[in-house]
């Protein structure tokens, strides 16, 4: 039993995101069996230590421990005796009776049957809030609800006054078992299901286009962006130098060694230094653009931890500087802001371009990937391509993100053919995964 | 296995008493962290903001426990050079000059390139052994008799490959040299890792520890630590300072006031003879608390109605 508690709840864990490995679940079982079960807040302290191992863990770890075992009875503590423990399931196979358990009203014995009941119909398993009702009326059939519904139609058949009574007793019994069932079984949801529900709808939003996000959808798109920048930080955050076995570096070896009478014990190698990622973000934030624009520079943002330098410019008709203004605490606040005093005006690629060529170009240098966002729409003004060459000359990479398909790339007033070739890449970006896809390759090219 | 060592561990009770006998205010999760750690025999990461005591705590173990603190500071390019071993070379080296003569003795008679050889290897042991080993803090951990405090202070600035090399000696608390073979800890040190985050840590690294995070503290323990550094502080200056820092940490600023910070201001404050806090002496003490210009400009509007939230509440 007190095993089961613990794998169930490490499964509760696992469902809502929180990483634990086997030996982990090992630890957590050692750990457990040190402690026990009886204080339930040193029980909290003990697990939250060995099995969640960041601060969003941690949380996730509190929610799931108030849910889990504030209707999990807490075994008095781990029985020592594996013998004796078969003995107890032994003696009460299957859960309680339904009747027996309405006739005693007995709430421990209630919870105990519901609890055996829920196991018995595989609750761990719940997925979707949908489930709930089929859990339950599987919780109450293995509760024995055969029997009383039998009962009950026999106390229907007598056709006795008491006959009639006690069948209406029993309904309202099975009516407040069914609540209860129910009940439970939405508590089973709310610490299995709900972490996978998430997991399942976050892979959802990673697919569906920015275009067409609802705003109900921002809050857990951030999360989102969170999730995806942390993996994008672990995979580029390593070390800035490379050492290169067997080119040996003389003049450093001599000097180390000259302690030695300049025989070579310590042998220094060659090392080439990688560069620091740099990004510079140049964003249309005009119309249909800003709302791409929007969810790619939340992400950028929170690339900060691999990418020290970021700096971003957003124009329609002139360009600004926005950096400033998005290293702020309330980004959606800040995009709003920019959105709005900046994506006014026509669109006028040529200008932006000479705006930057003005006022930003020390931004651009050699280690720079200059990042372009826009859909190349510039109402028919010169595009500069002479400045796009320019500044494509001065970086080390440009990338042209742009939310329209390929099949529309130089329909109307799209100068996108004509930026082309000045780029190393341009992509279509529909979803959130296509940003995360663009900037990991842009990012391992400072490996 | 090897002893057990630290027999003040006992309960976390006892843990949360004896860090408090030598100055450290626990909370219930460390000292439970550190109980854990004692009996599954794991090393502990302690993450956190800067200056919340995660360091200090390894000293005050140590302190507690009556053994030696070995510390390893971590930095980019960190190896195993110098946190494991390293061989002394240059006092091979010089063994070799001044042995030069005495081996040309040993030599003597030895009529062939085999027989001179023979000689030789007979001696090859004596550059590789322990005497010409520099132990580093890693081996220095492994060796003690008592027990030991390792610290292995913000592993996040090493790299990852020295990361991935402390996995081997963290999960059997052994080292091996090579030249003379594997040496096993005969009690395994209390390991503490602390990270400030600055990069991920490998999963594999976290999988292998226990965690323990530790944010500033409440007002209620923060007062207590105050009180254990600076006992002259008086109890209505105490509550007040205290509160203030509390206040300025909900504040956007770029670093908010650590604890050792706020027991250098409450020693400053001691110095100018203050009994109770008033704006101006807030003021002109500020950059006790906060280190960059920018933050001290930004909370100059909230310093009043900070100071006198701080004086109704003390």
């Amino acid at each position: 039993m007190a095993e089961q508690v613990l794998t169930d709840f490490i499964r509760a864990l696992r469902s809502a995101d929180v990483r634990v490995s086997t030996g982990e679940a090992i630890d957590a079982a050692e750990a457990v069996k040190l402690i026990g079960y009886a204080d339930r807040q040193r029980l909290s302290d003990t697990l939250r230590c060995v099995l969640a191992k960041s601060p969003a863990e941690k949380l996730a770890h509190d929610r799931l421990f108030e849910l889990y075992f504030s209707r999990q009875a807490i075994p008095q503590s781990a029985p020592e005796d594996p013998a004796e423990q078969d003995d107890t399931s032994g003696s009460e196979d299957g859960p309680g009776d339904m009747l027996d358990l309405m006739e005693t009203g007995d709430e421990t014995a209630i919870a105990m049957a519901m609890e055996r009941a829920g196991q018995e119909a595989g609750l761990q398993e719940i997925r979707f809030s949908t489930q709930v009702s089929y859990y339950a009326q599987q919780m109450m059939k293995s509760l024995g609800v055969e029997r009383l519904e039998s009962e009950m139609m026999q106390g229907f058949r007598a056709r006795t006054e008491e006959g009639q009574a006690y069948a209406e007793e029993l309904i309202e019994g099975r009516k407040q078992m069914f609540a209860r069932a129910r009940e439970h079984a939405k508590q089973a949801f709310e610490t299995y299901g709900a972490g996978a529900t998430l997991a399942f709808r976050e892979d959802v939003l990673a697919e569906t286009a920015l275009t067409a996000l609802d705003v109900r959808d921002l809050g857990r798109m951030q999360a989102l962006v969170e999730k995806i920048a942390k993996r994008l930080a672990s995979k580029h955050s390593r070390r800035r130098r490379k050492k290169n076995r067997g080119q040996l570096d003389v003049r450093k070896t001599l000097r180390a060694n000259a302690g030695f009478d300049g025989v070579p014990f310590d042998i220094a190698w060659k090392q080439t230094k990688r560069d620091r990622a740099k990004i510079v973000a140049v964003c249309d934030v005009s119309g249909s653009v800003s709302r791409v624009v929007r969810f790619f520079l939340m992400l950028l943002y929170s690339l900060n931890e691999v990418v020290p330098d970021i700096e971003s410019f957003a124009f329609s008709g002139r360009l600004e500087d926005v950096g400033p203004t998005l290293e702020t605490e309330n980004f959606a606040q800040a995009m709003d802001k920019i959105i709005n005093d900046i994506g006014m005006s026509s669109t006028d690629y040529g200008q932006s371009l000479s705006d930057l060529r003005m006022n930003h170009w020390d931004a651009l240098d050699r280690r720079t990937t200059l990042i372009v966002l826009g859909d190349g729409r510039s109402n028919y003004g010169d595009p500069r391509l002479d400045l796009f060459r320019e500044a494509a000359a001065r970086v080390k990479r440009v990338i042209w993100l742009t939310p329209e398909g390929e099949s529309l790339w130089g329909s109307g007033d799209s100068e996108l053919p004509r930026y082309r070739p000045h780029c190393h890449t341009m992509k279509q970006v529909t979803t959130i995964k296509d940003l995360e896809r663009i900037l990991d390759e842009a990012l391992s090219r400072y490996a | 296995m090897t002893k057990t060592g630290y027999e003040p561990l006992v309960s976390i009770d006892a843990i949360t008493a004896g860090l408090a006998s030598v100055g450290y205010i626990s909370t219930r999760e460390i000292s439970t962290a550190i109980y854990l750690a004692h009996n599954l025999r794991k090393p502990i990461l302690i993450e956190g903001p800067a200056g919340v005591g995660k360091t200090d705590l390894a000293a005050s173990m140590a302190r507690f426990l009556d053994v030696s603190l070995n510390r390893l500071q971590c930095y980019e390019g960190l190896d195993e050079g110098k946190a494991l071993y390293e061989w002394k070379y240059g006092k091979q080296l010089l063994y070799t000059q001044l042995l030069k003569e005495k081996l040309g003795e040993v030599m003597e008679g030895a009529s062939t390139l085999d027989t001179a050889f023979e000689k030789l290897t007979s001696f090859e042991d004596l550059f590789f052994s322990e005497t010409f080993l520099e132990p580093r803090p890693l081996l220095t951990a492994m060796k003690q008799d008592k027990g030991s405090v390792l610290l292995i202070d913000e592993i996040d600035k090493s790299d990852e490959e020295f990361e991935a090399y402390l996995l081997e000696v963290l999960s059997d608390y052994q080292v091996t040299v090579p030249e003379i073979g594997t040496i096993r800890a005969q009690v395994a040190p209390l390991v503490i890792l602390t990270s400030n985050n600055i990069r991920e840590l490998g999963d594999a690294l976290k999988r292998r520890c226990l965690h323990l995070h530790i944010d500033f503290p409440e007002a209620e323990r923060e007062q207590a630590i105050v009180r254990a550094r600076v006992p002259d502080v008086s109890d209505a200056l105490l509550s007040q300072l205290v509160e203030f820092v509390q206040g300025l940490r909900d504040l956007d600023i770029r670093k908010r006031p650590s604890i050792s910070e706020t027991v250098d201001w409450a020693r400053t404050l001691l110095l100018m003879h203050a009994t109770e806090l008033d704006e101006d002496m807030v003021r002109s003490t500020l950059n006790v608390l906060l280190k960059h210009e920018s933050d001290i400009q930004a909370v100059d509007k909230d310093v009043r109605t900070l100071a006198r939230a701080a004086a109704s509440a003390g």
